[in-house]
């Protein structure tokens, strides 16, 4: 039988890339008093920190390129998730070590904020579709593209 | 850009699949081993996912020091280590089906005050999931 190529605009195809890294954290807020960040942020208040494996699954959507059947080539993906991701965060303490977190309280929704404004203009095939970051098996945040507005 | 967060939470319960508005037979040939009348139990998970603005103070979409008691009062102690049909009072009146206690659940999380609840999953077994989303709230008022 002939393989049966799809040709553009037959489906929209998503396809999910998984890393982890492991970083350092802690939550204050230097506006709040030692009361009140200990309230708020609770046990996450700790100065010395403490840490998490986040696992972050990356999702790109697309149509298949006629020739080479991929939506986008996963070593470039790959590529770009060490370069943007694991370089600045693994192993990092993400108050400190991390530029684009800075003057921010580094919780899953903002790192995972940082990471789909950090990904985003590099995926140049496909569209950048879903970031999810697990801070623990429990808990994760999902960052989607909207209406323009931003969350 | 949409952001939400999820929270998975357990609970282990027993039910069984029964309807009075079906004969006996009606209800083996439909809810077949599930309605067993000596019931059966399962180890739920639940995810709840809710919406909202990033508090530029903290950093969060929902503290999860009032997410986490509230889910526990609303729904983990009324149900975990429960016989879902009789001991939640909503349950005498329809089938204990995992759509079903999905529905419950989201109408009682609705309330959270912190921020919007998008939606709410339920394993019921490694192999099964149901979920129910924000926009079919609607469908609490059709409860059979």
């Amino acid at each position: 039988m002939e393989g049966a190529a799809l040709s553009r605009g037959d489906c929209m195809i998503r396809i999910t890339r998984k890393i982890e890294f492991s970083a350092a954290h802690f939550y204050h807020n230097p506006n709040f008093s030692a009361e009140e960040n200990r309230r708020v942020f609770g046990k996450c208040n700790n100065p010395h920190g403490h840490g998490h494996n986040y696992v972050l699954e990356v999702t790109i959507a697309g149509e298949p390129d006629p020739t080479t059947g991929m939506v986008l080539d996963l070593k470039e993906l790959k590529n770009i998730l060490q370069t943007e991701v694991m370089e600045r965060m693994d192993h990092r303490h993400l108050n400190y070590e991390v530029p684009e977190l800075a003057g921010q309280i580094p919780t899953c929704e903002n790192i995972a904020a940082v990471i789909w404004a950090l990904l985003e203009p590099k995926i140049k095939s496909g569209k950048l579709d879903r970031v999810r970051l697990y801070e623990s098996p429990e808990l994760f945040v999902d960052v989607s593209a909207g209406n323009g507005a931003r969350a | 850009m949409n952001i939400s967060l999820t929270r998975r939470y357990r609970f282990a319960a027993s039910h069984r699949l029964h309807t009075a508005k079906l004969s006996e037979a009606e209800n083996k040939r439909v809810y077949g081993k599930c309605s067993n009348p000596y019931g059966h139990g399962h180890n739920y998970v639940l995810e709840v996912t809710v919406t909202g603005p990033v508090d530029a103070a903290t950093g969060m979409i929902a503290n999860l020091g009032e997410l986490d008691p509230f889910v526990q009062r609303e729904v983990i102690e009324p149900f975990d280590q429960k016989f879902l049909n009789e001991e939640v009072a909503e349950f005498r009146e329809q089938v204990a089906t995992t759509e079903n206690v999905c529905r419950e659940i989201f109408r009682r999380l609705k309330g959270f005050p912190q921020a919007k609840l998008e939606r709410v999953r339920i394993e019921e077994t490694s192999k099964n999931s149901f979920e129910i989303e924000a926009d079919v709230d609607a469908l609490d008022e059709v409860a059979a």
